[in-house]
């Protein structure tokens, strides 16, 4: 479709916002298979080795005065392990690891995804979903083993009179069920319209009156995506900590 | 694999009009999901399978590697930090130690001094008492002396005025023509000195 549009529409405005998001084989022109080293596999590639260059390469040292590098990412494991203990507790500090690796992930993700040309593995609701339901079934089966039936104690609100607990008991299953779409659409969706937001701007760009305001715009929205990446990352992160507790100590 | 069989289905389910279109003109399947490059639906596998691996490499770095290191790290300086705090604690109670020593120095010193002082005001108040005696003693001595020779020299004086005038007297009445009665003359001579 992008390239059928891309002839069709010579001189006159190009709005192809959702272009930037399509998967597509790095290297010749075959169909998508699920082994196939497409962009996706190269920026996701790319978000693993800045990810190592921070938090491996970066602390070689081992310094007692950390270099810049291994302060940064000094600062991030702080955040990321204090984050872990204050929201989901204390006992819930054996998987900071697994947090560690959401989080990072989709902050390097969401950043990388940012510089020009690239492409925003985040912007998928594929990646995306697969975290929430990662998520989803950890917590699940985590509150399952760790309190049996009593993990159901997380539906069932028993300060609330007894004939309103069953109807709360109802929203409060679908609630449960609804986190992994809100979770996943939540981050996916917020990248996505960044990004094609930006696009619309730069096809307006071409037009000569109104191209300072529109240069002007993809910067100032530039700015505002940067922090969308970064908080959509940290959201990402702290409410799998807030399902975590659920989980952990599910009585309300 | 499974990509197909989801995007088969896929095709199937979407709507009629829409599938129809497309594999009458033949477009190829990257265009099915109209306009929207997440909802294609055949690259979800791809996608998937490149996010677990990504997933499981970074969690393999970060379990095996860097937060170990990383944890490491930071108790080492915690522990860096304790330690040299309680180090620190320790050179303050010396230094506090040290100082209070000095000061009870001090305070020794000056007591010893002050002892010293008045050791040494006390023998030179004996000494200088004994030498005052003394001198007053030598004072009194050469006094008395003195005294006695001026009182000797008064009255030697005294004898040769005495004698002196007794001679003028006589020689001026010998040489105005009277002849002297010696006691006369002495007794004149010694009303004249008395008075």
């Amino acid at each position: 479709m992008a390239t059928e549009a891309h002839g069709d529409e010579t001189g006159g405005l190009e709005f192809h916002p959702l272009d930037q998001f399509i998967v597509k084989p790095l290297f010749g022109d075959g169909a998508v298979h699920w082994y196939t080293i497409t962009n996706v596999t190269l920026w996701m590639a790319l978000a693993v080795l800045a990810i190592a260059a921070l938090f491996v390469f970066g602390s070689r040292g081992r310094a007692l005065v950390p270099s810049r590098t291994q302060s940064i990412g000094e600062v991030l494991y702080g955040f990321t392990y204090k984050m872990v203990e204050d929201v989901a507790g204390k006992d819930a500090v054996k998987f900071f690891p697994y947090i560690m690796t959401l989080f990072m992930f989709i902050l390097f993700a969401n950043f990388l995804g940012l510089l020009p040309m690239s492409f925003a593995t985040t912007s998928h609701i594929a990646v995306t979903g697969v975290l929430a339901i990662a998520v989803f079934l950890t917590v699940t089966i985590v509150g399952f083993v760790k309190n049996g039936a009593g993990f159901l104690g997380l539906f069932w609100v028993s300060s609330a009179p007894l004939p309103l607990r069953p109807v709360l008991a109802i929203i409060e299953l679908i609630s449960y069920f609804v986190r992994p779409v809100s979770h996943s659409i939540r981050l996916g969706g917020n990248i996505m319209a960044g990004h094609a937001v930006m696009k619309v701007f730069a096809g307006f760009a071409a037009i000569a009156a109104i191209s300072p305001f529109a240069v002007l715009s993809i910067t100032a929205i530039y700015g505002l995506e940067v922090l969308v990446a970064g908080v959509q990352a940290y959201v990402f992160a702290i409410l799998t900590c807030v399902y975590l507790k659920d989980a952990l100590h599910p009585s309300h | 694999m499974a990509t197909e069989t989801e995007n088969a289905t896929e095709a199937a389910t979407n709507g009629d009009a829409v599938a129809a279109s497309e594999v009458a003109l033949g477009t190829p399947p990257e265009a099915e999901a109209a306009g929207m490059p997440q909802l294609a639906f055949e690259t979800f596998g791809n996608q998937i399978f490149w996010l677990v691996v990504t997933l499981v490499i970074i969690h393999f770095v970060f379990t095996k590697v860097a937060l170990p290191r990383i944890a490491g790290v930071l108790a080492e300086r915690q522990g860096t930090i304790t330690s040299d705090l309680a180090a620190a604690e320790e050179l303050k109670q010396k230094a506090v130690d040290a100082e209070e020593a000095y000061k009870k120095a001090l305070a020794d010193a000056r007591a010893e001094a002050g002892k010293i002082v008045a050791d040494a005001k006390a023998e030179i108040q004996a000494d200088l008492d004994v030498a005052q005696e003394k001198a007053d003693a030598e004072i009194a001595a050469k006094t008395a002396e003195s005294e006695k020779a001026i009182a000797e020299i008064r009255d030697g004086a005294t004898e040769s005025a005495k004698t002196v005038a007794k001679d003028t007297v006589k020689e001026i009445l010998a040489s105005m023509g009277f002849s002297a009665d010696a006691k006369t003359v002495t007794a004149a001579v010694n009303t004249r000195m008395k008075g």
